[in-house]
C-alpha cells in the first residue's frame, strides 16, 4: 500500500504534465476559423474542430497540438494553396477531409506536408484531389495510419505522390488508401519503417515507388492495377512479405522492378496476371520463398547482372513463361519449386522429380530478342522447337534449373 | 438445293467415319480436361487440337468424299441442275457435317469443364477452321483428275499451313529483326487461317505474356470490336475465296 501511493502521486503528475487544454473550433462557436484557434492554443493543447469547410489558405501548424474534427470538418485548398503545413513535433491530425490542393510544377503542394519533425500522426483522414497527399520531409517517427487518398489527374505532371516521404527515418505507414496518384507511396532515403496493410490500386505511374532505403519492410499491402507496378530500386536489407501484386500490364510494368537491391528477402507473396511478376537487375544475395506466381506473362524475369538469389519453395502456376533471362550466365539457384509445367517423373516417390526442370524455354528466349515473334506462341513449329531445346540445351542458358523440383504445389 | 444437301448430309452421316471423328473428338477433349488437375492445361490441348487435328481430319476427309462422290456428281450434272447449287451443296452438306461434329465432339467436353470466354472463343476457331479447310479442299479436289495427287496436293497445303507458314515467318522475322514488324506481322497472320485462329485464342488464354510491346499492338488490334470483327471476316474470305475459285473452275470442269 505505501509503494502504490506514490506510484499514482507519479502518474497523477505525468497526467498533469501530459493534458494541456481543449479548444472548440466551429461555425458556432467563439473560435471561427481552426488558424485563430491556433492562435489561442499552447504546446499539448487539444483542438476540437467542429463539422463545416474551412478554407484555412495554408494552415500552418507550428506548436505542438492535437487536431481532431468532429464529423469530418472539410479543409479546402481552393486549387490554390498547400491545405496543411506541419512544422512542430508530436502533432496529431484526426479525421478530416482535406481537399482541393494547389497544383504547381515549382511547388510541391500537400494536402499535409510535415517539415522536419518527429512524432507527428495522421490519422483517419480522406484527402480527395490533391496534388502530394501526405508529404514528410526529414521526419522521424511519425505515423501515417488509415488515411484515404484518392485523385483524378491524368497525368503525370499534373499529379503528386499519395504518400511521399522524402529522407526520414521510423516511419509508419500503416492501412492507406491510395489511388489516382502519381506513386501510391514514395520513399526516398527513408530507413527502419514500415508500409503495412495498404491498399494502392489504379495510380498513374508505381503503386509503391522505393529509393534509397534501407533496412525498411513492407507486409501485407495490395498493389494492384498501377500503371508501372512497384518499383524498388538502390536499396538493400529491404525486406517484403505478403503482398499481392496483381494485374499490372503494360510492357515496361512489372509486379516488382527489382533495381540494385541486395541482402533482402522476399517472402509469401503473390504475383498474378501480371506482364511480368518479378523484374530483377543487379539484384544480389536475396531470398525468395513461398512466393506464389500464377497467370502472369512471365513469372520471373532474371536478367545476367543478378547473382546469389536463392529461389526456393516457391509456385509457378498457369505463367505463359516462368522464367526469362538475358543471356547464359547463371549464379543463381532455383532448387525445391514447384512448377506446373514440369513433366519429370517421381521413381523413388520422395515428392521430387528425379529430372532437373529447365524453367526458360527456347521460345522465351526467342522473344526477348525479337518481340514480334510473339505472334508464333502455342505454334507447331515452336513447340518442335522447345521440345527439342528441352533435350539439348543450345540457345537457353544450361545451368539454370531446378535440381529438385518438387511433384505437388506447395500450400501457401 | 436442300434436297441435295439432305442427300449428301445423310450420305456423309451414314458414313462411318465422321461418326468416329465425333467419337474421337469426344474422347480426347473429355480426357485431356479430366487428366490434368487444372484446366488451364486441358485448354492447352484443347488448342493443338483444334489447330492440327481439326484442318487435317477437315481437308483429308472432304477431298476424299469429292474424289469417290464424283460418279454422284456426274449423275448430278446430267440433271437439269444448275452447276452452281451441286457444288454449293456439296460445301454446304460437308462443311455442316464436320461442323456438327465437332461442335458435339469437343463443344460438350468444352460446355461441361471449361464454358469461358476461352472456352467459346476455341470453339468458334474451331467451327471457322472446319468450314476454311473444308473450302481449302475443294479447291484442291476440283484443281486435278488424279485422285492421289488431289490428296497429296490438300496434304501439302495442310502441312503448308500448320507448320511451313510458320517456319517461313520465324526465319522472315529474323532475317529482318532489324525493323518494326509489328503492324507487318497483323497484316502476315491473316495469311493463315491456323495462325489467326490462334492469336484470337491467345489474347484469351495469354493475356498477361501478350500485354507485352508487341503483343500490345497486336491486342490493340484484335483485342478491339473492329478488330474482332475484321479478323473473323477475314476468316470468311477464307472460306468463301477458295469455295469461289473451286466454283469456278467446277463451271468450267470437263467431267
Amino acid at each position: 500500500m505505501k509503494k502504490i501511493i506514490p506510484i499514482s502521486l507519479f502518474f497523477l503528475f505525468c497526467h498533469y504534465l501530459a493534458s494541456g487544454s481543449g479548444l472548440r473550433v466551429g461555425k458556432q462557436q467563439m473560435l471561427k476559423t481552426i488558424t485563430e484557434g491556433l492562435f489561442r492554443a499552447k504546446d499539448k493543447d487539444t483542438i476540437w474542430v467542429e463539422k463545416g469547410i474551412y478554407n484555412e489558405q495554408n494552415l500552418t501548424i507550428n506548436k505542438q497540438v492535437v487536431l481532431i474534427g468532429i464529423g469530418r470538418p472539410v479543409l479546402d485548398g481552393e486549387h490554390k494553396f498547400q491545405n496543411v503545413s506541419v512544422k512542430a513535433d508530436n502533432v496529431t491530425i484526426y479525421g478530416f477531409e482535406i481537399r482541393n490542393s494547389g497544383i504547381s510544377s515549382i511547388v510541391d503542394f500537400a494536402g499535409i506536408k510535415i517539415y522536419d519533425s518527429h512524432h507527428v500522426t495522421i490519422v483517419n483522414n480522406i484527402l480527395v484531389d490533391c496534388f502530394f497527399g501526405i508529404y514528410l520531409q526529414n521526419c522521424t517517427n511519425c505515423i501515417i495510419r488509415n488515411n484515404t487518398m484518392t485523385a483524378h489527374q491524368l497525368q503525370e505532371q499534373q499529379s503528386g505522390n499519395g504518400v511521399h516521404c522524402w529522407k526520414g527515418d521510423s516511419i509508419q505507414v500503416i492501412g492507406n488508401k491510395i489511388s489516382g496518384h502519381r506513386d501510391g507511396i514514395y520513399f526516398e532515403f527513408v530507413t527502419n519503417s514500415i508500409i503495412w496493410r495498404n491498399i494502392s490500386v489504379k495510380n498513374i505511374r508505381y503503386g509503391l515507388h522505393f529509393m534509397f532505403s534501407n533496412s525498411d519492410t513492407y507486409a501485407a499491402n495490395i498493389f494492384e492495377n498501377n500503371g508501372a507496378g512497384v518499383s524498388v530500386m538502390f536499396s538493400n536489407k529491404v525486406k517484403m512479405f505478403h503482398n499481392y501484386f496483381i494485374e499490372n500490364w503494360g510492357d515496361g510494368s512489372y509486379g516488382i522492378l527489382l533495381k540494385e537491391i541486395s541482402d533482402s528477402y522476399i517472402d509469401g507473396n503473390y504475383f498474378e496476371r501480371n506482364t511480368s511478376g518479378i523484374f530483377m537487375e543487379g539484384v544480389s544475395r536475396v531470398k525468395m520463398c513461398n512466393n506464389n506466381f500464377k497467370e502472369n506473362g512471365w513469372g520471373l524475369k532474371i536478367q545476367s547482372s543478378c547473382m546469389d538469389i536463392a529461389l526456393t519453395n516457391n509456385n509457378f502456376l498457369g505463367n505463359t513463361f516462368d522464367v526469362g533471362t538475358s543471356g547464359s550466365l547463371v549464379l543463381n539457384t532455383f532448387d525445391n519449386n514447384y512448377w506446373d509445367k514440369y513433366e519429370g517423373y517421381d521413381l523413388d516417390k520422395n515428392k521430387i522429380g528425379d529430372v532437373p526442370y529447365r524453367p526458360v524455354s527456347m521460345f522465351s528466349m526467342v522473344v526477348e530478342k525479337n518481340p514480334p515473334a510473339m505472334m508464333l506462341f502455342r505454334s507447331l513449329i515452336t513447340t518442335l522447337l522447345d521440345r527439342s531445346e528441352r533435350v539439348i540445351p543450345s540457345l537457353t542458358p544450361e545451368s539454370l534449373k531446378d535440381n529438385y523440383p518438387l511433384m505437388k504445389p506447395i500450400k501457401l | 438445293m436442300t434436297k441435295i444437301v439432305k442427300y449428301i448430309l445423310l450420305d456423309i452421316l451414314k458414313n462411318k467415319i465422321v461418326l468416329g471423328y465425333t467419337l474421337f473428338l469426344f474422347a480426347i477433349t473429355f480426357s485431356v480436361f479430366s487428366l490434368e488437375d487444372n484446366t488451364q492445361k486441358g485448354m492447352l490441348s484443347l488448342l493443338n487440337l483444334i489447330l492440327f487435328i481439326v484442318p487435317l481430319v477437315c481437308i483429308i476427309f472432304s477431298t476424299i468424299y469429292i474424289y469417290n462422290s464424283s460418279e454422284f456428281i456426274e449423275l448430278l450434272v446430267s440433271q437439269p441442275i444448275k452447276r452452281k447449287s451441286i457444288w454449293l451443296s456439296i460445301f454446304v452438306g460437308l462443311a455442316s457435317a464436320l461442323s456438327l461434329a465437332f461442335t458435339v465432339g469437343a463443344g460438350i467436353p468444352v460446355l461441361i469443364y471449361e464454358p469461358s470466354a476461352t472456352g467459346m472463343t476455341m470453339m468458334l476457331m474451331g467451327l471457322l477452321i472446319s468450314i476454311i479447310f473444308v473450302a481449302i479442299a475443294m479447291l484442291a479436289a476440283v484443281s486435278t483428275r488424279d485422285k492421289a495427287k488431289g490428296i497429296g496436293f490438300s496434304i501439302l497445303l495442310w502441312i503448308y499451313f500448320s507448320l511451313l507458314f510458320d517456319g517461313l515467318v520465324l526465319f522472315l522475322l529474323f532475317q529482318f529483326a532489324d525493323y518494326p514488324l509489328e503492324k507487318a506481322m497483323i497484316v502476315i497472320s491473316g495469311l493463315n487461317p491456323i495462325d489467326l485462329g490462334r492469336i484470337l485464342i491467345l489474347l484469351k488464354m495469354d493475356v498477361s505474356a501478350l500485354m507485352g510491346y508487341t503483343g500490345a499492338v497486336f491486342k490493340s488490334f484484335y483485342g478491339t470490336e473492329m478488330g474482332l470483327i475484321i479478323s473473323i471476316f477475314v476468316m470468311f474470305l477464307w472460306a468463301a475465296i477458295p469455295l469461289l475459285f473451286s466454283l469456278k473452275k467446277f463451271n468450267r470442269k470437263d467431267l
